[in-house]
């Protein structure tokens, strides 16, 4: 559903994602794991038909996003790690919003943007302006908004950051479902327990390129770690082990 | 004790910011520049070779001579004072209260005094470089006509630093001030309804000082009544009056140090009081301006009809017009600057009575002239209108653009329903605007069609104008939106704009002037040159329209965010 091939953004010398080849299938939740500045959301934003790639293709569907982006667009849905929406718009009126730039509107929207705010503890909320929402609802809001419209694949940047932990759990159950149905998702994250648990597949990108890919015991046989679990396969992968001696840096 | 980081350093990071932001490599930037830089240089030129000319032509005459040019130079810089001042208030807002340093330097062991510091020469920097820039060119049409010599430079220097710190100190403790007596979130509204009553303060008070009597002396009785006029001070406790005896006596070769005197003292005083009211009040306004705020919205009967009104423009369309109006009368920082519009058309239509169109000595040429040439001023009136609400635009969309650019939406329609959202008002206002002020004037009736015309036809290019280069020229990051039209390309769209309606206006004198020459006069008319230049008028405008329209889609369409 998701295929990425030679997928390369640079930023003048610097090379932010290198030559990435990545397929993620219909009905598969897809983990994105890497340390900080490893290229997840430049991939991620890319996809999203954000950024524009320097070399590559990215394909929604059998669609290239950069041939045809309206088409991809339409059937993909993306929530991004910060949640920026407009101030002065209430919960309501942001879904109703975002469901007519996907040209969906009536009762059906209606009902599900109640159902979507109704399940992420937000109906109370509906008619009041967005300023007045903190940065866990505001998240909430995002992520309803994501789902209005029903897209077929779902890009997801950060899910977790901001949510108190019923809305967490609310977000993988809800992401389970939809996957189970039939829909895509790519998220990226940082909560490793979030990706063991959740994701049929897991990939690791480091320094722009992907170091591993496969389900929790493909990564275990790659990285030789036995029975270990994701987070110090993370940190074997990733080098992260090679990090200074704490009394060293502190007596610094 | 622990003092803290030098108010230099508190400083660092703007300086660092604006020279990587000069330095960064992006494409088109050296075009974008390019054109900045001519049409910057053909700005000064202008204002430059228009004041040289008076001042040349003020100095032909004698006795009265240099006080026409002392008391302009008084009328100028009281402009000056008063654009200063609102700006300083609204700008304060943000480098005191919005900017996202300050729970970093807050937060931090930073002494109050050197935050106070460097936070006022930031708020100084924000609103003054726009004034600081067109004074360039006024005061070297002053130094060169009236020889003032390389020591002129120092002159003006030493009167126009503390005439610009003054404004800074008092905008920010008048916003200071404002931020601890209302509550939190609603000083930002309150502060843009005062500020923009204080413009149209400034406009009424430069109405009554009536300039234009200084430009008809018969119309006094004898000419001691004039000159004893032109010699009294306009405002001898404004910072405006002493600047210009400073710089008028320093012309004249009398040099009169105590205007001086009174400049840097006054500056120092209103710094130190400045600073004891930022010593008291600042801790509790910035705790004020972190509160939320709750307002809840229903939606209303007008809204229903709103939206069946626009179902004919299709979903998409439709959702980003209501989305546009929404925010826009949410949002009182917005809506609120309609009050300035206001005042701005009493004025202009109050001004139409002083135009001398009726009378004895006025012929039919001249009454029909005046209202011709009016359009130029009602142009400007659209283009300082635009720059507030239109150009801003795309750069309000700034953090919510992932959102635009991840949905399939077309760049084209997100800029379409920006530009009608601003343009059919803004029609209707000119329209009208134009309208009345013929009716006025009881101009003939080729006149007003002429007129009708032209205004519609400068209307959508003005907003195609503010479109484009608010998109080419954005500011994402601004936490505060009155700022966004005083950025460089609020300055550039301000003098394009100018130069189409100037070139407008051109194009259609010839016409204009053949037609009423035959009424007056009897000459002979040539039809062709009307289809010339009303046709090349219209032209100019449908490309003044489409162009920034076109480049501002193609930016849109290639921006990363």
């Amino acid at each position: 559903m998701i295929e990425l091939k030679s997928l390369t953004k640079r930023y003048g010398s610097f090379t932010a994602v290198d030559e990435i080849d990545l397929r993620v299938p219909k009905g598969e939740l897809f983990g994105f794991l890497g340390p900080n500045g490893a290229g997840k959301t430049t991939t991620l934003r890319m996809i999203a038909g954000i950024l524009r790639p320097t070399g590559g293709t990215v394909r929604i569907g059998d669609i290239d996003v950069t041939e045809n982006p309206m088409a991809a667009k339409a059937i993909l849905g993306y929530i991004p790690d910060r949640p920026y929406i407009y101030e002065k718009l209430t919960g309501a009126e942001f879904l109703r919003f975002v469901a007519g730039l996907y040209s969906q509107n009536g009762k059906i929207i209606e009902h599900r943007g109640r159902e979507l705010l109704t399940l992420f503890d937000l109906d109370d909320w509906r008619d009041e302006l967005v300023e007045s929402y903190s940065h866990g609802m505001r998240q909430k809001l995002i992520i309803s908004s994501a789902f209005i419209h029903k897209p077929d694949v779902i890009v997801v940047d950060e899910p977790m950051v901001g949510l108190d932990p019923k809305a967490a759990r609310i977000l993988k159950d809800l992401f389970r479902e939809y996957t189970r149905r039939g829909h895509t998702i790519m998220m990226s994250t940082h909560t490793l327990e979030v990706a063991e648990t959740m994701c049929d597949r897991i990939g690791i990108i480091q320094g722009g390129k992907i170091r591993a890919l496969g389900t929790m015991s493909d990564l275990r046989a790659s990285s030789e770690s036995g029975e270990q679990g994701l987070e110090e396969i993370f940190l074997k992968l990733t080098g992260e082990n090679a990090a200074r001696e704490f009394v060293d840096v502190l007596d610094a | 004790m622990h003092s803290g980081a030098s108010f230099l350093h508190l400083l660092a990071p703007k300086w660092q910011s604006m020279r990587s932001r000069a330095l960064k490599k992006e494409t088109g930037a050296a075009g974008r520049f390019g054109a900045l830089a001519i049409i910057g240089l053909m700005f000064w030129g202008f204002i430059f070779a228009i004041l040289y000319r008076l001042l040349v032509y003020f100095r032909g005459i004698p006795e009265i001579g240099p006080l026409l040019a002392g008391k302009l130079l008084g009328l100028i810089l009281i402009s000056f004072f008063g654009m200063l001042l609102l700006s300083n208030v609204i700008s304060s807002l943000s480098t005191f209260f919005l900017a996202k340093d300050l729970d970093l330097l807050v937060a931090g062991p930073v002494d109050w005094l050197r935050l106070y510091a460097a936070k006022l020469v930031e708020t100084c920097a924000h609103s003054s470089w726009m004034v600081a820039l067109l004074a360039v060119p006024m005061f070297t049409a002053y130094g060169i006509v009236y020889h003032g010599g390389p020591m002129f430079v120092f002159v003006v220097l030493s009167a126009f630093i503390p005439f610009l710190i003054l404004p800074t100190v008092i905008g920010s403790a008048i916003t200071l001030i404002l931020v601890n007596i209302f509550p939190a979130r609603r000083t930002k509204d309150i502060l843009s309804v005062i500020a923009v009553l204080s413009a149209g303060g400034v406009i009424m008070l430069f109405r009554l000082m009536r300039p234009e009597q200084l430009a008809r002396p018969e119309g006094f009785r004898s000419l001691i009544e004039f000159i004893s006029i032109l010699k009294t001070p306009t405002s001898p406790y404004l910072p405006s009056e002493w600047v210009q005896t400073t710089i008028m006596s320093w012309l004249n070769g009398e040099p009169d140090a105590l205007p001086l005197y009174l400049l840097w003292s006054t500056g120092a005083a209103f710094l130190v009081l400045g600073a004891a009211i930022q010593r008291k009040l600042y801790p509790i306004g910035f705790t004020k301006a972190q509160e939320s705020g709750d307002r809840w919205v229903k939606g209303s009967i007008f809204s229903g009809v709103f939206h069946k009104m626009l179902t004919p423009l299709g979903l998409v369309r439709r959702e980003l017009v209501l989305k546009e109006v929404r925010l826009f009368f949410r949002d009182t920082t917005q809506w609120s600057q309609l009050i300035l519009l206001a005042v701005l058309v009493v004025v202009y239509i109050a001004n139409i009575k002083f135009l001398p169109t009726k009378g004895e000595g006025v012929s039919f040429f001249v009454a029909n002239l005046i209202p011709f040439l009016n359009l130029v001023l009602a142009g400007f009136v659209l283009a300082s209108i635009a720059a507030r609400f239109i150009f801003p635009g795309v750069s309000l969309e700034g953090r919510t653009m992932w959102l635009l650019r991840s949905s399939p939406l077309r760049m084209k329609d997100l800029l379409w329903s920006k530009f009608w959202v601003g343009t059919v008002p803004l029609l209707v206002f000119a329209l009208a605007l134009v309208t009345i002020t013929g009716l006025l004037m009881k101009v003939t009736d080729f006149i007003m069609i002429v007129s009708v015309f032209t205004i519609m036809l400068m209307t959508f290019a003005v907003a195609g104008l503010a479109v484009g280069f608010g998109t080419l020229y954005p500011r994402y990051d601004t936490e505060n939106a009155a700022q966004i039209p005083t950025s460089f390309g609020g300055l550039l769209f301000m003098m394009a704009s100018i130069v189409v309606i100037g070139a407008v206006i051109t194009l259609e004198a010839r016409p204009v002037f053949s037609y009423l020459a035959s009424k007056s006069f009897g000459s002979a008319r040539d039809p062709l040159e009307m289809v010339w230049g009303f046709g090349l008028a219209a032209l100019l405008c449908i490309a003044a329209t489409l162009l920034p329209m076109r480049y501002a889609r193609k930016r849109l369409e290639s921006l990363e965010l």
